[in-house]
């Protein structure tokens, strides 16, 4: 792990890239990352995450800027310009279920090949799909999501790298971590060792390779 | 007493002690609020916390927020995980019962409530992992909208699952699906029978013991 400073984290990321990044409506995305995003004038990135957030905030100012190409999200509703530039088709949007898009991401970090989920069933979600029966149960084959990066937000880093996530900004956050070949972080709190006692890191250092300083 | 108040006044009196409940944004939310005296239930909200409580002024915290990220408080006993844990515990069938708005739910029981294709479309989000996996699923909506019927004899729109609910609450009748068909069990205070079958394109069967909404 590496202190990277801002401008230096973003400028990793080329136009074109898939992005994970963290956060439910806006909590637990990282902020700082997103506006130097959209400061660099980033192009034609593929987002994956949980939603598109609002107009103004997280990943909604990524949308705003015309930086994404296509975004893979389970909501979008409460982002009206992701609605207007999908109409348009001037963005793509792949909607996948919430607990589906996560465990794809999670079978992406663990080394698995795809998921069985019986959510999406019988509806437009199957399209394409292969369907499984087991046990005379059926399931959909949904297969394991990656990215070229991961964006991630934590509430405390230590200087290893160690992190821990505070109340429902952890969301996706600890997931896409695992998923993604480089992961940047940007940590409200950096701490020495020790701060965060063993039992309570919830990702672990050697998987995280960016801490964005504060300085 | 406003529809909305009826509705969630009723789907409370489903509530039981210890479960684990998940509230759907809308009307759902206000389930929280009648909650039956001496009961100890578990609210998840599904980005990621069990304890869910309204926020308290002055106590916000921009890290503990519901679905929609808007702020929240959590009750003593509170936890928070990841996106993956929240939709194991959805999938996984840990939730007792969730409480979910609708577009439309038809003659057996299927819901559509997650896109109106070509005019509306915000993504499924969590609804159809809830409905494929929680172990009881009760529609919260009005009758009708703009005075179109919303129980109809097949869902236009996209369904959300195949699995049936098991309770629909509207602002005029209670209805089951006892094999697979729509059963009238409750009117609301002041409705005929009449009232509800008007307002309803589905068949209705009637039950032996229907009666008016216990209030």
């Amino acid at each position: 792990m590496k202190t990277i400073l801002l401008k230096d984290a973003v400028a990793l990321i080329p136009d074109g890239a898939s992005v994970m990044i963290g956060g439910f409506m806006g909590v637990g995305t990282p902020e700082r990352l997103v506006d130097e995003l959209v400061r660099q004038g980033k192009r034609d990135l593929t987002v994956i995450a949980n939603d598109n957030a609002l107009p103004g905030i997280g990943i909604g100012k990524l949308i705003s800027a015309g930086a994404v190409k296509k975004t893979i999200a389970s909501h979008i509703g409460l982002n009206p310009d992701t609605q207007k530039k999908m109409l348009a088709r001037e963005l793509e949007v792949d909607l996948v279920p919430q607990g589906t898009l996560i465990e794809r991401i999670r079978a992406g970090g663990f080394g698995l090949g795809g998921v069985l989920t019986p959510t999406g069933v019988g509806t437009v979600v199957e399209k394409g799909k292969q369907r499984i029966e087991l046990d005379g149960k059926p399931y959909l084959l949904e297969t394991a999501l990656r990215a070229d990066f991961a964006l991630v937000e934590a509430f405390l880093a230590d200087y290893t790298g160690n992190l821990y996530y505070a109340l429902t900004a952890r969301n996706f956050n600890p997931v896409i971590a695992m998923a993604a070949d480089t992961v940047i972080v940007e940590a409200e709190n950096i701490v020495p060792v020790g701060v965060i006692a063993p039992d309570h890191v919830m990702t672990p250092a050697p998987v995280v390779d960016y801490i964005v300083s504060h300085a | 007493m406003d529809a909305q108040t009826i509705i969630a006044k009723r789907i409370a009196q489903e509530l039981r002690d210890g479960m684990l409940v998940n509230l759907g944004i809308g009307i759902p939310t206000l389930v929280a609020r009648y909650v039956p005296a001496g009961l100890h239930v578990y609210f998840q909200s599904e980005n990621g916390l069990i304890g869910t409580a309204g926020a308290v002024d002055g106590m916000h915290h921009p890290l503990l927020t519901d679905a929609g990220g808007k702020p929240v408080s959590a009750l003593p006993g509170a936890c928070t995980f990841d996106s993956a844990m929240s939709f194991g515990l959805i999938r996984g069938g840990h939730v007792d019962m969730t409480v979910l708005g609708a577009l439309q739910v038809d003659a057996a029981g299927q819901l559509a409530n997650w896109m109106v294709p070509g005019k509306m479309v915000p993504g499924m989000g969590g609804a159809m992992d809830l409905v494929t996996g929680a172990k009881r699923v009760i529609v919260a909506m009005q009758h009708t909208a703009k005075g179109q019927p919303k129980i109809v004899k097949r869902c236009s729109l996209p369904l959300t699952s195949v699995r049936s609910v098991d309770l629909v609450v509207t602002d005029l009748a209670v209805i089951g699906f006892p094999g697979g068909r729509a059963t009238l069990l409750e009117t609301a205070p002041g409705v005929t029978v009449g009232q509800v079958r008007e307002a309803t394109q589905a068949e209705l069967a009637v039950s032996e013991r229907v009666c008016a909404m216990a209030l």
